[in-house]
């Protein structure tokens, strides 16, 4: 089950995306995040779709994996779509039926937010599944590195990052390897009426959280051992290099914001 | 209740890339009574056999009988409780799964949600703790704590406290001290005796093996590639060698023993009691002669 999950996951690949710099993805989903929200018809939202979709063909992540990762966020796509569907109060009414009236603009704002959002955690769920944490959050410290001026400790924030999704995937086995346990001792957290389920979860989460700790502590001690001492005239083992096709990609996104302009009403 | 597995696969991840294929055409049958154990080395796919034997995995190929219940690829099966209720499973570091405020409560959750009335889940744990040679007053302490040793046995009483028909036990005494180790071995020995048990055991340990099971299999790169008696087994050392696996310690003595005086002993021994025994044998022989 927990097993097909892929927020922040990092799937060995060789692909163009894989080989571009950290740096320059994070930069580009950043944008790419404000450039989304130029999109406001039909041809703009087409575009955004070919361009993910072009995307996640140069990922060469299978299409099959990606959607079947994305389901746990379905629940929140369709919930947005059915808020914009009902609240929505303008433009021809469509559907009237007892007390459910749907608007035409209604209709089509739900369909853009759906999109905004699939096409949004496509392109975050692409960057961390073709870019080792590693180097995410090595590129996050240098793109921040201006901000220690205001005494942001970035080194700590990176070191914090960086440790957090580096035991997504253990804390997930660790889980895995709990829920079976007590599943084998009976307990079901599949099914039965919330409050059953609510009740079932604690025998989950007290192993888990205090496995947790433990890991930490063990963790902070190895560290202690080694004599970390944090980010002051440290070097780095893996340099992240800026190549030109880098310097490219950031430009194909300028050239999708200029052609969204340019469609948009 | 008979277990058997017939051509069963398994493929963690199935449909992903992290797809991995952990057993291949997995055949075992394990007749009621019998004492199992399952040996082989790291990442052979022991753990995974383990797992489909109260259906917490589903096998992607293949059928898994256990008692009158079928678990087949690709079929949803609604007696999974009852499954589970008579099959017990003792993980590896079983320690992991305590989480109730007392060590009496801990064990006293599996009985109670399998629909065992309170007061009689209470009495079940209770004697369980003195079974397992736990001190009185850690019944109403927290399980966080006793010492390891302490929290391993409160967990396998956790377990036996459903009273199973089939004890599934992975490597139950991993990370014990030797003096704990032989006490909750002998103690799974006794029980297997007494209650008439089904016990299944997952183990690197040969000697363990050696001692207490009636029949051995061994697995190897996700298949199962040899099942037999104890003795037949371990008297082919080279095959064993291939599944790099060893030879009980006693077994080692044995055959260097007989290298040494030019000599064999009658029958392969399986422990240090059986070999001292063989021994103090053939030296009174030779003496009376």
């Amino acid at each position: 089950m927990l097993e097909k999950m892929i927020f922040g996951r990092y799937i060995p690949g060789d692909s163009f995306i894989h080989r571009l710099d950290a740096r320059a993805k994070l930069i580009f989903v950043f944008f790419f995040i404000m450039v989304v929200f130029i999109a406001n018809n039909w041809i703009t939202y087409g575009i955004l779709l070919v361009f993910t979709f072009l995307i996640i063909k140069l990922s060469k992540i299978r299409l099959y994996f990606l959607i079947n990762g994305l389901k746990p966020v379905v629940f929140l796509i369709i919930f947005t779509f059915l808020l914009h569907l009902f609240f929505t109060r303008e433009g021809p009414i469509i559907l009237d039926w007892k007390f459910i009236k749907i608007y035409e603009e209604g209709l089509k704002q739900g369909i853009f937010i759906s999109i905004r959002f699939t096409v949004l955690v496509i392109l975050t769920s692409i960057l961390t599944l073709t870019t080792t944490p590693i180097s995410i959050t090595d590129a996050l410290e240098i793109l921040l590195n201006p901000l220690k001026k205001w005494k942001l400790p970035v080194h700590e924030l990176a070191l914090m990052m960086s440790i957090s999704l580096r035991f997504i995937p253990t804390l997930m086995d660790e889980t895995d390897k709990i829920m079976k346990a007590q599943m084998a001792r009976g307990s079901d957290m599949t099914t039965g009426n919330m409050k059953e389920r609510m009740n079932a979860i604690v025998p989950l989460l007290i192993p888990l959280f205090v496995s947790a700790f433990k890991r930490a502590e063990d963790l902070a001690t190895a560290m202690e051992v080694r004599g970390y001492r944090g980010g002051e005239g440290r070097t780095r083992y893996r340099k992240l290099e800026w190549a030109l096709r880098d310097t490219l990609t950031l430009l194909t996104l300028v050239v999708l914001a200029v052609i969204l302009v340019y469609f948009r009403n | 209740m008979d277990i058997s597995l017939q051509q069963v696969s398994y493929a963690y991840a199935k449909d992903t890339p992290f797809e991995k294929r952990a057993l291949y055409d997995v055949d075992l049958l394990i007749p009621s009574g019998s004492y199992q154990a399952i040996i082989g080395h790291t990442g052979s796919g022991k753990s995974t056999v383990l797992q489909h034997l109260n259906a917490l995995l589903k096998p992607t190929e293949g059928v898994i009988r256990i008692g009158g219940t079928e678990v087949v690829a690709g079929k949803k099966n609604k007696k999974l409780r009852e499954i589970r209720q008579k099959v017990g499973i003792v993980f590896q570091f079983p320690e992991h799964q305590l989480f109730d405020e007392t060590v009496l409560k801990d064990i006293m959750f599996g009985p109670m949600n399998f629909g065992v009335p309170e007061e009689e889940a209470r009495q079940r744990a209770i004697e369980l703790v003195r079974l397992l040679g736990l001190p009185e007053e850690v019944m109403e302490k927290s399980p966080f704590d006793l010492s390891g040793g302490q929290m391993r046995r409160v967990a396998i009483a956790g377990v036996l406290a459903m009273n199973p028909e089939v004890l599934v036990l992975d490597e139950p005494t991993a990370g014990l001290d030797p003096r704990g180790r032989k006490e909750i071995m002998d103690l799974f020995y006794k029980l297997h005796i007494e209650k008439g048990l089904t016990t299944i055991l997952v183990t690197h340990s040969m000697e363990d093996a050696a001692r207490y099971a009636d029949r051995i299999a061994i697995m190897h790169n996700g298949r199962c590639v040899l099942q037999g008696i104890p003795k037949e087994i371990f008297s082919d050392e080279d095959r064993l060698m291939d599944y790099r696996l060893e030879l009980p310690q006693s077994i080692k003595f044995q055959k260097k023993l007989e290298e040494m005086m030019n000599k064999k002993l009658p029958s392969l021994c399986l422990t240090e009691e059986a070999l001292a025994e063989e021994l103090a044998r053939l030296l009174k022989k030779e003496r009376e002669i």
